[in-house]
């Protein structure tokens, strides 16, 4: 005699309660056939009438009607009336940073003598960005900034990642700096007029 | 070269442009119905860019389709250690072939008179006429049946030779289920049968193209519901697709029989499953939706039934065939793909339950009834 016990099935305490009606399986099929069904008349009918029959985005190309008003996407860096970077190059981002993904190279400017530091070099690497936002919070020139969208930030390559000053001033080009700026020395166009 | 053969050529290149093109087209559709039905937007990156410019045609994603066949046709073709080479090479075309034979059995049309379309020709055909149909067979479900009972061995086939144990397994799965929803397909099959008292489908189509009562169209689906909804339910089950995909559960068996399978031949098998719900769908539209019939629609025109009659010419009364039979078909390939991506996958246990203790029953009941109400009737 074998000592081994029968095979009993675990009953579950919430294991769902079938009538015949349920059993059948057909009717019930039927339902979700109609359910699903149903959904998709109705989205086909959408599209059908030129309007968006999904939830979903295009993602890269399509921005989310539902993007927080707050939302930390790419940086900006922003610019001086004449164009240059409101930028110092004193680095306070870049040690902020929990992610180490700011790299800049500080340049000496002998003819500006209110701001003589300036980024010759102002990297981003995104594939490593975190979006904290700590960057913009610790500028004392408000010189970087998250603005909401984060246009054209995929890629298939991380090499290719990196945004550079160029891209950071001019994607959305932005001179309404909080901090007033001294009148530009004479002989030097640009300045606060 | 002799005009039935000529025809015959004919109608072969159009039957293998339609399953072809149904094959890789309901890819796409099956991708997109499934995006739509789940709101989301679907396959819509493929894109086949004019040489010389810029200009990218996308068209709703139709070319993920193309993409997926070049990225089969490139990959490379490993091959397992197996000890049965030949059974591993011939699987995907056992499995393939008879998938597309049975279409040779189903009338796709009325009967065409070549010499009417063609009148310059009309001395060679010298007024023949040709039921649309590569096979003009007696015994055209028979034929159905036999060769929807040789993909099992392919599937079998396939397993076995892979010498992996998920493919057995997937094998010994397939082996059980397509057996077991084979009977319950060909019992439904017998009612039908006996009600038009031919297997021969060009006959049962013709005699779907009355009406019942003077409104209702004749078609089988009329006279046979049940039998209607239990060969649809076995057809979805003859063709391994969800909820009856056991032998190929992609969470328990990798890819079921045919997991050793990389580059084309897996591919075939999946070019063959998509194939095979148009098959199915032409199938059902042959036994129960009226084949090639539409509503009070004959060979000469529309006869109304308050007694207005529409003549129409032999060319318009051809091509107003062939297009009900594709719509037809469309719609129920449309159908499956709804039920595919509505319904979850059975249990091994409650499947082949549904099989013998369910609808084995049901379709031996309808049996009996349709069988009385025959003897009863005639």
């Amino acid at each position: 005699m074998s000592s081994r016990k029968p095979f009993v099935r675990k009953r579950y305490w919430n294991e769902p309660e079938m009538g015949w009606y349920e059993r059948a399986y057909f009717f019930e099929v039927w339902r979700g056939i109609r359910i699903t069904g149903g959904v998709f008349l109705a989205n086909m009918w959408k599209w059908m009438t030129g309007r968006k029959g999904a939830l979903t985005s295009y993602y890269p190309e399509e921005t989310r009607a539902d993007y927080a008003a707050g939302n930390r996407g790419k940086h900006i860096l922003t610019q001086r009336p004449d164009g240059r970077p409101q930028c110092v190059a004193c680095n306070m981002c870049a040690t902020v940073c929990p992610a180490h993904c700011i790299e800049i190279d500080g340049a000496f400017d002998p003819d500006d003598p209110a701001h003589p530091k300036y980024p010759s070099r102002f990297e981003i690497d995104y594939s490593r960005c975190v979006f904290c936002g700590m960057c913009v919070e610790a500028c004392p020139e408000d010189a970087i900034r998250m603005l909401k969208e984060t246009p054209d930030l995929p890629g298939f390559d991380r090499g290719r990642m990196w945004l550079g000053q160029d891209e950071l001033l001019n994607w959305q080009p932005k001179q309404d700096v909080a901090k007033p700026y001294p009148v530009a020395p004479a002989g030097r166009p640009g300045g606060t007029p | 070269m002799s005009p039935d053969l000529a025809i015959t050529l004919v109608y072969i290149a159009y039957a293998l442009a339609v399953l072809l093109t149904f094959g890789a087209v309901l890819t796409w559709v099956e991708r997109k119905q499934a995006a739509i039905m789940s709101d989301r937007i679907g396959a819509n990156r493929a894109y086949l860019r004019i040489p010389f410019t810029q200009v990218k045609l996308i068209w709703l994603g139709l070319f993920h389709g193309m993409a997926d066949g070049l990225k089969l046709l490139l990959k490379e073709d490993f091959k397992p250690v197996t000890y049965d080479q030949l059974a591993y090479v011939l699987g995907p075309w056992v499995v393939f072939v008879p998938v597309m034979l049975v279409f040779a059995v189903i009338p796709f049309g009325g009967v065409l008179d070549p010499g009417l379309l063609i009148p310059s020709l009309a001395g060679w055909f010298g007024g023949r006429t040709y039921p649309m149909q590569i096979a003009t067979l007696d015994a055209g479900l028979l034929v159905v049946f036999a060769f929807g009972g040789i993909s099992i061995i392919g599937a079998m086939l396939a397993g076995w030779s892979s010498s992996n144990k998920f493919s057995m397994l997937g094998a010994l799965r397939a082996g059980s289920q397509l057996i077991s929803y084979e009977l319950v397909m060909g019992l439904t099959v017998l009612g039908l049968i006996l009600i038009y008292g031919t297997v021969d489908l060009t006959s049962m189509v013709q005699h779907q193209s009355g009406t019942i009562l003077g409104f209702l169209p004749a078609w089988g689906v009329f006279y046979q519901p049940l039998a209607a909804i239990l060969f649809l339910t076995a057809g979805i089950a003859e063709n391994k697709r969800i909820p009856f995909d056991l032998p190929e559960a992609e969470s328990e068996l990798i890819s079921g029989y045919f997991t050793e399978y990389s580059a084309m031949k897996q591919g075939m098998f999946m070019l063959s499953e998509f194939i095979e719900i148009a098959i199915i769908a032409a199938l059902f539209v042959t036994l129960f939706l009226g084949g090639y019939n539409l509503p009070w629609m004959t060979d000469a025109g529309f006869v109304l039934p308050g007694g207005v009659v529409f003549a129409m010419s032999h060319g318009w009364v051809v091509l107003i065939q062939l297009v009900t039979f594709l719509a037809k078909v469309v719609l129920l390939c449309s159908f499956q793909i709804l039920v595919r991506w509505t319904l979850p996958r059975f249990r091994w246990d409650q499947l082949l339950r549904f099989a013998w203790k369910f609808m084995l029953p049901l379709s031996i009941a309808n049996l009996v009834v349709t069988a009385i109400a025959v003897w009863a009737l005639a």
